[in-house]
């Protein structure tokens, strides 16, 4: 496959309500690694499997929510090129500054029809892993807490659904892999899109305000890790949402918790491997629940509600 | 007040109106994790750490002590007014509360099958 135009979801930038205990908690729990602060007191973060430097930053604020999600992309003649799509289509993009981010450079900003700012980006300076790239272990001994492989991906809740779907599917090329139909057996209430082999690497839902931040998620290597995850979730008396199940959607393993902000996380695992020319999944109304939890074929409400 | 939190032995009474629910809540607990603990559903059960709003209520009568709650689901106006978010009240008395909420249930019938 000839991966080209977005990569991969790069950095989710989340508002905290204590900084220093959002720094605990995502350093020790979570067990992400902290690579550096910037002048607006931003602290950055990467899972230990990443290579680039930040893919989770966190900001003092009097509310909790999503600041912006980013994506990699190949290259900057890809941005360009990505950013006149954009424009073409009908959406204003504005450009940060490089360096506005640590190590991070050039970014173009715009709001999807959900409501979100998003980021396309080309460069981010390249810190490897604990491991090296020369005859390296296969992973780290003294990590903390539950430590993830990556973040994965990120689903944010706001309106008009549809029109995102299109957004991500005509300019930014994403494929939707999987859809939750409504009771109308058209409209979604949910879509999967991957830009990649993966299962999903972004996911929009319904939700009658824009901009919400329905959950991150940070990928695991199996499901006795994602039940190890709830295992130190609860010694650390996490918040737990959704004790560990499997998704319909995407086949993937997985618990729901809360930082002390109440954002809602995931520690996922699995999910199945795919191809742009595969056809979308539907799940239809009825059956929604046992799409969203497997076992319990039933999901309540307040999942959806429950964002920031 | 340290007194309180070490013992961790007061409790207060809480009453949720419109739901006929009444339920002892520890001092150094808050109001949300006092109804978890019986296992009543009055309140609606979010984030449990003041940031997503859906377990808001507004305290008609008693004292309490109140957590960081994010200013997005309980403006300062509201907030002087005795609304906040039953995960962030922790009772100093006996407490009389009215559920908000942040959207009570009005997704449910567009969004699941279980509200069918």
């Amino acid at each position: 496959m000839g991966m080209s135009g977005v990569l991969r979801p790069g950095h989710a930038a989340i508002k905290v309500l204590d900084l220093d205990e959002a720094v605990h908690f995502y350093t020790n729990v979570l067990g992400m690694l902290e690579t550096g602060r910037d002048s607006f007191g931003r602290v950055y973060f990467k899972a230990w499997d990443e290579r680039d430097h930040n893919s989770l930053v966190l900001r003092q604020s009097d509310r909790a929510g999503l600041d912006f999600f980013g994506f990699k992309v190949r290259d900057e003649a890809s941005l360009d090129k990505l950013e006149s799509n954009l424009r073409a289509w009908g959406i204003s993009t504005e450009r940060v500054a490089a360096g506005e981010m640590l190590a991070t450079g050039e970014r173009v900003r715009f709001e999807s029809p959900s409501g979100h700012l998003l980021e396309l980006y080309a460069e981010k300076k390249h810190v490897g892993t604990p491991m090296g790239n020369r005859n390296p272990d296969p992973w780290p001994q003294g990590l903390k807490g539950i430590a993830p492989i990556r973040m994965d991906h990120s689903f944010l809740a706001g309106g008009d659904v549809a029109k995102t779907e299109k957004l991500f599917t005509e300019v930014l090329d994403f494929y939707v892999t999987e859809r939750i139909l409504l009771d109308d057996g058209v409209t979604s209430a949910a879509v999967f899109l991957s830009c990649s082999t993966k299962s999903h690497d972004i996911a929009f839902g319904l939700h009658p305000e824009p901009g919400r931040l329905h959950h991150v998620s940070y990928r695991l290597e199996s499901w006795e890790q994602v039940l190890r995850a709830a295992d130190i979730m609860s010694m650390n008396k996490v918040s737990i949402d959704i004790a560990p199940t499997r998704h319909g959607v995407t086949r993937g393993a997985t618990v729901y918790a809360f930082d002390p902000s109440g954002n809602r996380f995931e520690t996922f695992s699995g999910g199945y491997e795919t191809y742009p020319d595969a056809e979308p999944i539907e799940w239809t109304f009825e059956e929604m629940g046992s799409a969203v939890f497997f076992h319990e074929r039933n999901v309540d409400p307040l999942f959806f509600e429950t964002t920031t | 007040m340290g007194e309180m939190y070490v013992s961790g032995s007061a409790k207060h009474d809480v009453r949720i109106v419109d739901f006929d629910l009444q339920f002892a809540c520890p001092a150094n607990q808050s109001l949300l994790r006092g109804m978890e603990r019986v296992a009543a559903r009055a309140i609606p059960v979010g984030c449990r750490n003041g940031g997503c709003g859906v377990c808001k209520i507004e305290v008609l009568s008693g004292s309490y002590e109140k957590g960081r709650m994010s200013r997005a689901c309980v403006s300062a106006e509201e907030e002087e007014n005795g609304v906040a978010l039953a995960c962030k009240v922790f009772p100093q008395g006996d407490l009389t509360v009215r559920v908000l909420g942040k959207m009570g249930r009005k997704l449910a019938p567009a969004h699941t099958p279980a509200a069918r």
